[in-house]
């Protein structure tokens, strides 16, 4: 029987937030601020990845081709390698990346082993990946049991319970950390309401569970009511973690006029629960964004099983790099794309096995291009 | 058994021991003392909570009496909403003690003020296994229809360990706590649950990849309990819980008995209930080795509705159903919940969360009425 403890107490309700304002308040969060190159092109970096992350590369490489997006692809290597012990990204490639300050990604497969963290960690870390974007849509053509998913999820990226910090006290028990700073949540907070604002959407949730993890995450809240202040225009509320899972799949629609921002557990849960509505991750996109650089990946596993057989979807990279060109402010050309793309999937003519078809990589990437 | 729920109230002339005509609690009995019994009735202590609780536990009630069911309440109506509430819920708790078997809502818990008492009664009376059924029910209409899994959910640690601190203004470590004992006991209910039920395959929910110490623990104790299970043909496996909510929203059918710590089995609890038709029919309790709590499984307080006479009490009734059994009382179980079931599945008195303008009263009679 464990110890009583007593009912009343922690009462402290909004914490003291750190006297100093980090620099998320100071600017408007991350925005793309590229220049072009003599050619008139933005320079991006390209890491194709492991697998069938070439194929699916080059399927995105065609279609931007003929679609004539002005950007010039930097291809890298981001194989890891180990330095002093600790798992590091080629210099070559954080250079490039830092540079361009946008990269599209496609899948990584994390070496087995000890002394190699995950790449996608590693990444996270080296260029400050502090908000992960997920929106989700129903794609027309492509029957779940769920048809009107609209939703965007923004997940906190660096702390939480993922700040990696666990030790064994004594054998059989183990203290794992959840972490949260004001700084960070003010700072996703805040790109949450900016991205709200530049999408459209008038509403902020804040997904929480600060009736039970009354400090960590009533900071969370704190710092979300704290930025949503500066954007009156926007309507900000708070919803339990519980209610929200319950709606959403009871019924996604509701969803489609806001914003839900997180801590990053529930944001990790919650952002696969919904690709689960619309199909899965071979059809959802994913944004990185960092105060150093942005990165959009696919965030599907390398597949390795088809690799090198022309059969992989490349619909999660394509519509990643979709969002990318509309945080580089080239609306235009991403409408452009994703309509070729939808309207693709809708017709189910040349379409791949993931989804139902019979087409190849290459079938399918043609059949984008003629509809372009 | 749970899996023939529905083929099994059809033929009903039969009714085998421990039958099939309600979500059974064929949960391993572990009460070392038995439940107070004077005379014949038992005395359970009843929480009707905050929100709707009054108007479905008042439902129960209303069965319980008209089948003349041998149990005597105990009511404390404790509410979450005010920090005054603590005396009465103390008075809750030493009745719990004495009966070791209570019936009850859910308390509200507010974001500032006192700390949740319905995590302070599952830790006090450490009834660490959560059970939660969740089934597709022909008469709720969902988006899935071939939903049949229980969730079975660690109670007592994990992130609802309550150890917070500020270490530094704007630095907030919130402490989570894996216990080896903790998760060998619970990964040996989900498999006990799993045998006496019929059920084949038990999935741990993790997140190991990250936490490899933490949830790498309760990862590392279920793969060894499991192989206390192979020789009964129950197969294992476990799957991170993003991928895991992720699937139940995609092809739930693939699941079958899950075992996950306590936060997980929060979302996964809500993504459950949401799959079969929501908080209203989705029945549970929580079981220690002294004392046995029942409530229903998705826990909310629904405070929009409180007082509108709209509730489902389908999941109270059902809870409590599984409290009749546990108690011994089968036969009373079976009829109460065969009513439940008919009046689900008949479609004509559906409350608003089943697409109906029922009111809760109205859902209590017709259940009345098919007894």
């Amino acid at each position: 029987m464990l110890p009583l403890r007593p009912l009343t107490g922690v009462a402290r309700g909004a914490l003291t937030q750190a006297s100093r304002r980090g620099y998320a308040a100071s600017s408007s969060t991350a925005a793309y601020a590229g220049k072009k190159d003599a050619k008139g092109n933005y320079t991006v970096t390209l890491i194709p990845g492991d697998g069938i992350g070439p194929e699916i590369s080059e399927s995105v490489k065609q279609i931007y081709t003929a679609a004539k997006v002005p950007i010039q692809w930097e291809e890298v290597d981001v194989t890891p390698i180990l330095v002093n012990g600790k798992t590091a990204i080629p210099e070559a490639a954080i250079h490039s990346v830092k540079k361009n300050t946008v990269a599209l990604k496609g899948p990584l497969a994390t070496p087995i082993g000890k002394g190699h963290v995950s790449l996608n960690l590693t990444l996270r870390r080296t260029f400050n990946l502090f908000a992960n974007v997920r929106p989700c849509l129903s794609i027309p053509g492509f029957k779940t049991a769920y048809d009107n998913v609209d939703t965007v999820l923004i997940r906190e990226n660096t702390e939480g319970e993922y700040s990696g910090i666990e030790h064994e006290i004594v054998d059989g028990v183990v203290q794992s950390i959840k972490l949260i700073t004001w700084d960070a949540s003010e700072r996703v907070a805040r790109y949450a309401f900016e991205y709200a604002q530049s999408q459209g959407r008038n509403r902020v949730t804040a997904v929480h569970k600060a009736n039970i993890m009354k400090m960590s995450d009533g900071m969370f809240l704190s710092a979300c009511r704290q930025v949503a202040k500066d954007y009156p225009k926007i309507t900000y509320d708070e919803d339990l973690l519980d209610r929200v899972c319950l709606q959403v799949v009871t019924n996604p629609g509701p969803f489609s006029d806001r914003v839900m921002v997180m801590p990053n557990l529930y944001g990790d849960i919650l952002s696969d629960m919904c690709a689960g509505l619309i199909g899965g991750l071979g059809l959802t996109p994913s944004g990185n964004i960092g105060r150093d650089a942005s990165i959009f990946e696919a965030v599907h596993g390398s597949a390795p099983d088809i690799a090198g057989k022309g059969l992989a979807n490349p619909t999660a990279l394509l519509l990643s790099s979709i969002m990318m060109l509309r945080h580089m402010n080239l609306g235009d050309f991403a409408n452009r794309i994703e309509k070729a793309t939808l309207s693709t999937i809708a017709e189910g003519k040349a379409i791949t096995g993931d989804l139902g078809g019979k087409a190849s990589t290459k079938e399918y990437t043609s059949a984008i291009i003629s509809k372009l | 058994m749970l899996r023939n729920v529905l083929t099994a109230a059809a033929k009903r002339p039969l009714i085998p021991q421990r039958s099939a005509t309600t979500l059974a609690a064929g949960y391993p009995r572990v009460s070392k003392r038995l439940p107070t019994k004077y005379g014949g009735v038992y005395t359970v202590t009843l929480i009707p909570g905050d929100g709707i609780g009054k108007e479905i536990t008042d439902s129960v009630k209303e069965i319980f009496e008209h089948v003349n069911a041998p149990i005597e309440w105990e009511q404390f109506d404790v509410s979450g909403e005010s920090n005054e509430g603590e005396a009465l819920f103390n008075q809750a708790m030493d009745s719990l003690r004495r009966n070791r078997v209570g019936l009850k809502g859910i308390l509200y818990t507010p974001i500032e003020g006192h700390i949740s008492w319905n995590v302070a009664m599952r830790q006090q009376l450490d009834i660490y296994a959560s059970v939660v059924l969740c089934k597709s029910l022909p008469g709720v209409p969902t988006r899935h229809n071939n939903v049949d899994f229980v969730i079975i959910r660690e109670n007592t640690e994990g992130e609802y360990s309550g150890l917070e601190h500020q270490s530094f203004p704007g630095v907030v470590e919130n402490l989570k706590v894996s216990t080896r004992a903790k998760a060998e006991r619970i990964a040996r209910f989900a498999f006990d649950f799993a045998l006496k039920n019929n059920r084949k395959k038990v999935t741990c929910v993790h997140k190991a990849n990250i936490m490899k110490l933490g949830d790498g623990l309760f990862l590392n104790t279920f793969r060894r309990v499991a192989e206390e299970y192979k020789s009964s043909g129950i197969v294992s496996n476990d799957m991170i819980v993003d991928n895991t909510s992720m699937q139940l929203v995609a092809k739930p059918g693939q699941f079958d008995v899950m075992v996950m710590p306590n936060l997980y089995g929060a979302i996964v609890s809500n993504i459950g209930a949401a799959l079969v038709g929501g908080p209203g029919v989705v029945p549970g309790c929580n079981v220690g080795r002294e004392y046995a709590l029942f409530e229903p499984g998705c826990r909310h307080v629904a405070q929009d509705i409180k007082g509108t006479n709209k509730a489902n009490p389908a999941a109270m009734i059902l809870s409590a159903t599984m409290m009749l059994r546990h108690l011994g009382l089968d036969s009373t179980a079976n009829a109460i919940a065969t009513a439940t079931f008919d009046v689900l599945n008949a479609k004509k008195v559906r409350t608003a969360d089943m697409g109906g303008n029922s009111t809760t009263s109205d859902f209590t009679s017709a259940v009345i009425s098919h007894l």
